[in-house]
């Protein structure tokens, strides 16, 4: 018995619907002939018989539909019994001989079609960049929230990634005030940069306090544009620098999830340890007075050195955890806070770290910070403690991943043996990034960051 | 049964049997192509021989082994009749690697450089100045192999085919060009498109000896090409064939052939079948016997059932295949100087 | 070395081809007794005679396919088409035929064949006559298009064509033929690769890539700016398919900054191709965006004061460069 197939006559076609059986059950048929009128998505045809015989079963009426490659009729001779379930009654179920016509022609299995486009990329483009450095995941890219656009062109992106350089805050001598190769490069070669870094928002707070215990004047490297009164209010326009801060503020308000971790520290050893230190280092050659704050700078060090998971940037599907320790400080200047940035902090000795902290404080007061002070940092500190702030809590400074917010030291009333006595005391206050580092994690830095500072020998050894 | 020593057209019994069993062989082969058409192994155009069979086979008998043809989208029949194996030419319908072109050509892209078939061509009369500029090379070798170009009346109208005739016939090329006029080019009728209904004057106007042919009578046609082949092999310059066929089916897989009535269809297939003209001259010449015919019709569909398993059992091309055979030196659009990975 | 015009060095290739290789013969119209519209075969007739040097009837479609037959049957035509303008009427026979062939038979044939044509315009021969037309044939694989500006090139780029087994469509140019240039001696065999391009000249602010005719206009405006202090790079690709595309990254790489000098038209022609490439391949490389420099989006007007505002002259190059290179680039 030989099925007949609907056939597949043109490449678009799925379906045909059988218009008109030219023969009819019982007839013979030679091969060639045409069996029935058939309406396809383009033409009516007739389809020929392949075999000859005796049409002995029709299993699509007229007007159906049937797809391509399924059984239509059956073909054989007139005493060969029908197959099963055919009966005499036209309306049995349709034997649907797989439509196996076209997945018969493919000997090959279907994972060779996995391999065209494959085989395709492969062959088109030299991969001519290999190996080079230009992948998102060191810096996120500042991909602009806001409608500030930066424009740079791709060699310069890549080149100021590569040097870890800050771009936004270069000014771009291309059209459109394109960043173009040239200023990296100059920005690289020690020329000025427009400073500009986000970091401790108070929403009141007079931009002040630096670390060290003056505060700091400085002129300010770019006009402030003329506010504009207007009947109820006064409109004061953004500098570039505070627009810049204002949108990486806000960004790195909305990106990185805040938590944060309290310690209350006890000074005074810390003090002790400051007076014999200045003490020695006022007949030093290179003489320099110490800061608590250069100390705390030495404890952090330290303890990102122990716990390098604090020392880490959040990238997307990854933590890049940083092999060196570079540590970003606030300074408040009246144009907008800046962070210059002492590198390699955890190798520096106390001496070396106050005198970097004078020479990078000086400089912002001057405006004479230069590229490389601007860039690199992997932690930051703020400290608004000659304001006797108690304690706040700080926005962090992306890339980064936490920023320690220190407050003043302050005489308290504690509980010693029983006693009440009077200790000084200093809160400081870790932000982190929840998506880079945990509740636990956070917790136990803090920790030894008061471990050391509470017992500040270990400073120095 | 007496056995007869008259040949016909000085071709013996064996010889004539042989002819029998080509044009059989091409019918059967096509009809099989028709079927694994409609099962979808085989895709795109396709354009059927069927009908046409004593042009291929007359016109290729009176050619030399090493003489070339150039031919045009509908040439199965001609790969066949110029020594293609079935099989190869259903692998290259089926798109296989065995196919003659590696499966990269299909239906209407045939070539063998050892049987000198030079295309398969697609674009209606482009065949024709090709076939000149292969003549110009036998020529310019010093060779007394010759070219024969077949096409249909569609390129008739084509300007190639007046380029190509008067370039051949100024250069006196070693060119025999042989039109196959079965009527109809795609649903366009002859009597529509043509301005005189017969070639002469066209032959007339580039001075190319002419002669239309009955293409139903094998060896009517065998007979006239063969004139037209020693013409030309003999120095004197390109030949002209008209021969008048008819294509059963329409002009390819999926022309439902509106453009004409099923009557005069029936017509042709009933009374003007090659095949069954042959045989009814064979067998009244005493020269072979309806048993042979069954004999030559059950080995052509054997044959024909054979081509279509070994196209079926055939391996695809290896997808590496996408890249080759683009130039001889396998160079690319763009040109490296170091490694790529 | 010895100086001659870029036409002889063309009719010096043919000749020694055909002394070299008896299968190599050139045809043509009007390139036999007339010795050529360019008179880039004077003498060749008189020397090798009627039947390697074909004069051939005004019938560009059937000699494009007899040149493709000649080549198939095992000969080693050259054929000259009067212009590129007329190529159209080959158009067929070279993109369905010489151009697919190999691919579509197996790799069966072999289609050894050099069609020889002037392309370009600024002699007044109006817009039918004058148009640049490489991309079109640039953009069909199976095809290789090479376009000499130098007559070195122009020498030993035909006897490499000749003897390339692939078809070559050899582009050349009117307003070159009178160009002179330094080749080697007499007797000297040298061929120049059809797929590598040349430095003419470095420099470090800009890579100008360019061929054909613009080659040599391109050279005058970066000399003209050289004494503004800006270095440009010109490159002469020499070869459109295949493009030597390391030469090129290599310098964009080096100067960051690209101009593209083309005769032909700005869209979807060679120099958009080329800029895409360089995108696609060298984006990191980018300090600003590729300067185009074409022809004006016209078809050439006759009128002579039209026509040359229409092509590409020194200033067009030279203000693209300006445009890209920052002055400060410069004074540094």
């Amino acid at each position: 018995m030989k099925t007949v197939e609907m056939p597949k006559m043109g490449d678009t076609m799925v379906e045909g619907k059988i218009l008109h059986w030219l023969k009819h059950e019982g007839d013979p048929v030679k091969k060639g002939e045409s069996l029935a009128e058939v309406e396809t998505d383009k033409v009516n045809i007739e389809i020929e018989a392949f075999a000859s015989g005796v049409l002995r079963k029709i299993l699509v009426p007229e007007g159906n539909s049937a797809p391509v490659g399924s059984g239509i009729a059956l073909i054989g001779a007139p005493d060969e019994p029908l197959p099963e379930g055919m009966g005499g009654n036209g309306s049995a179920k349709v034997p649907v001989s797989t439509p196996v016509d076209l997945a018969k022609g493919e000997k090959t299995p279907a994972a060779a079609a996995q391999k065209p486009g494959q085989l395709l990329r492969e062959e088109t483009g030299p991969a001519y960049l290999q190996g080079a450095p230009q992948q998102a995941g060191v810096q996120p890219a500042p991909s602009p929230i806001g409608e500030e656009r930066i424009f740079i062109s791709p060699i310069a992106r890549r080149l100021a990634e590569e040097h870890q350089l800050d771009y936004t805050r270069i000014h771009g001598t291309g059209p459109n005030g394109r960043i173009i190769k040239m200023d990296i490069d100059a920005a690289l070669a020690q020329m000025q940069a427009v400073p500009a870094a986000p970091v401790a928002p108070q929403p009141e707070a007079a931009p002040v306090a630096p670390p060290a215990p003056e505060p700091v004047q400085v002129p300010a490297p770019e006009l402030a544009p003329a506010p504009i009164e207007t009947g109820e209010a006064v409109e004061i326009p953004l500098t570039t620098m505070r627009r810049t801060i204002a949108r990486r503020l806000g960004q790195s308000w909305q990106v990185a999830p805040h938590f944060y971790v309290t310690s209350v520290i006890d000074t005074g050893k810390l003090a002790d340890l400051r007076r014999q230190i200045n003490e020695y280092a006022e007949k030093d050659p290179a003489p320099v007075k110490v800061s608590f704050n250069d100390l705390v700078i030495k404890a952090v060090a330290l303890a990102l050195l122990r716990m390098p998971q604090v020392n880490v940037s959040f990238a997307e599907d990854r933590l890049i955890q940083k092999k060196q320790v570079h540590i970003g400080m606030a300074v408040a200047l009246e144009q907008g806070l800046i962070v210059p940035v002492l590198h390699n902090v955890d190798r520096q000795g106390i001496l070396d770290i106050a005198r970097e902290s004078h020479r990078l404080a000086e400089a912002a007061r001057t405006g004479k910070l230069r590229p490389e002070d601007l860039s690199g940092g992997t932690f930051t500190i703020s400290n608004l403690g000659m304001f006797d702030v108690d304690s706040f809590t700080a926005v962090i400074n992306p890339p980064e991943s936490a920023i320690l917010a220190v407050g003043s030291i302050t005489p308290t009333p504690v509980v010693v043996d029983g006693q009440v006595v009077v200790r000084d005391r200093m809160k400081v206050t870790l932000s982190s990034d929840h998506r880079a580092i945990d509740g636990a994690t956070a917790a136990r830095f803090l920790q030894e960051v008061k471990r050391l500072l509470e017992e500040p020998f270990g400073l120095l050894l | 049964m007496a056995i007869s020593n008259v040949t016909l057209a000085g071709l013996t019994q064996a010889q004539l049997l042989e002819m029998h069993y080509s044009m059989i062989m091409l019918r059967r082969f096509e009809e099989k192509g028709a079927e694994e058409y409609t099962r979808g192994k085989i895709a795109g155009f396709m354009h059927l021989y069927i009908g046409q069979e004593a042009v291929g086979i007359g016109c290729i008998s009176a050619l030399r082994p090493d003489d070339k043809i150039l031919a045009s989208y509908r040439e199965h029949g001609l790969a066949i009749a110029k020594g293609m194996d079935p099989g190869v030419v259903m692998a290259e319908l089926f798109g296989k690697i065995t196919g003659c072109s590696k499966g990269k050509g299909g239906s209407m892209h045939m070539w063998s450089n050892e049987l000198g078939l030079l295309g398969g061509n697609a674009i209606v009369a482009a065949q024709m100045p090709m076939a000149s500029g292969v003549a110009l090379a036998m020529q310019y070798q010093g060779l007394d192999t010759i070219v024969a170009c077949f096409f249909g009346d569609g390129a008739v109208d084509e300007g190639a085919f007046h380029e190509s005739l008067n370039l051949a016939s100024i250069w006196h090329l070693p060119v025999v060009y042989v039109c196959e006029n079965n009527q109809y080019s795609m649903g366009m009728a002859v009597q529509k498109a043509w301005a005189v209904d017969s070639l002469l004057p066209r032959a007339a106007a580039y001075n190319i000896p002419y002669e239309q042919v009955d293409g139903m009578d094998v060896i009517k046609v065998y007979e006239a090409m063969k004139r037209a082949v020693e013409r030309t092999r003999s120095g004197e310059g390109p030949s002209l064939l008209e021969i008048k066929t008819y294509r059963f089916r329409g002009h390819s897989m999926t022309d439902p052939a509106y453009y004409r009535t099923r009557e005069e269809e029936q017509q042709w297939r009933s009374t003007r079948d090659p095949i069954g003209i042959f045989e009814k001259k064979l067998l009244e010449l005493d020269l072979a016997t309806q048993a042979e015919f069954d004999q030559n019709d059950a080995r052509a569909t054997q044959v024909a059932e054979d081509a279509a398993e070994f196209a079926d059992n055939s391996p695809e091309p290896a997808l590496e295949e996408l890249y080759t055979d683009v130039m001889a030196d396998n160079s690319t659009a763009l040109s490296y100087r170091y490694e790529r990975k | 070395m010895r100086t001659i015009t870029y036409r002889d060095a063309l009719r010096e290739a043919i000749r020694e081809e055909m002394q070299r290789d008896e299968r190599v013969f050139i045809m043509g119209e009007d390139i036999a007794g007339y010795g050529g519209t360019y008179a880039v075969s004077k003498g060749l007739f008189e020397e090798f005679g009627e039947k390697r040097v074909r004069d051939t009837p005004l019938a560009e479609e059937v000699i494009t396919g007899a040149a493709i037959g000649a080549a198939l049957g095992g000969l080693r035509p050259i054929l000259e088409l009067m212009t590129i303008n007329f190529s159209l009427l080959a158009s067929d026979q070279v993109i369905n035929n010489a151009a697919k062939f190999r691919y579509m038979f197996g790799g069966q044939p072999e289609i050894p064949l050099v069609i020889r044509m002037p392309g370009g315009g600024g002699a007044q021969r109006g817009a039918q006559h004058s148009q640049m037309l490489e991309s079109l044939y640039g953009h069909i694989p199976g095809l290789k298009v090479v376009m000499p500006a130098t007559p070195y090139d122009a020498k030993g780029m035909l006897k490499s064509a000749v003897r390339d087994l692939s078809p070559v469509l050899f582009i050349e140019h009117e307003l070159l033929y009178n160009v002179k240039g330094e080749v080697p001696d007499e007797g000297v065999d040298y061929t120049v690769p059809l797929n590598r391009g040349e430095v003419r000249r470095e420099g470090q602010h800009v890579t100008i890539i360019t061929f054909s005719r613009m080659v040599h206009v391109t050279l005058q405006a970066a000399e003209d700016l050289a004494k503004e202090g800006i270095q440009a790079e010109v490159i002469d690709l020499r070869s459109i398919r295949p493009i030597d595309i390391d030469l090129v990254l290599d310098s964009v790489k080096k100067t960051n900054r690209v101009v593209i000098a083309e005769e032909g038209w700005k869209y979807y022609g060679t120099g958009q191709g080329i800029a895409a490439l360089i995108y696609e391949y060298a984006f990191d490389y980018m300090d600003a965006p590729i300067q185009h420099v074409t022809s004006a989006d016209v078809p050439m007007p006759y009128s002579k004061v039209l026509e040359r505002a229409a092509l590409p002259d020194n200033s067009y190059i030279a203000n693209a460069i300006k445009s890209i290179v920052p002055p400060a680039l410069v004074r540094s």
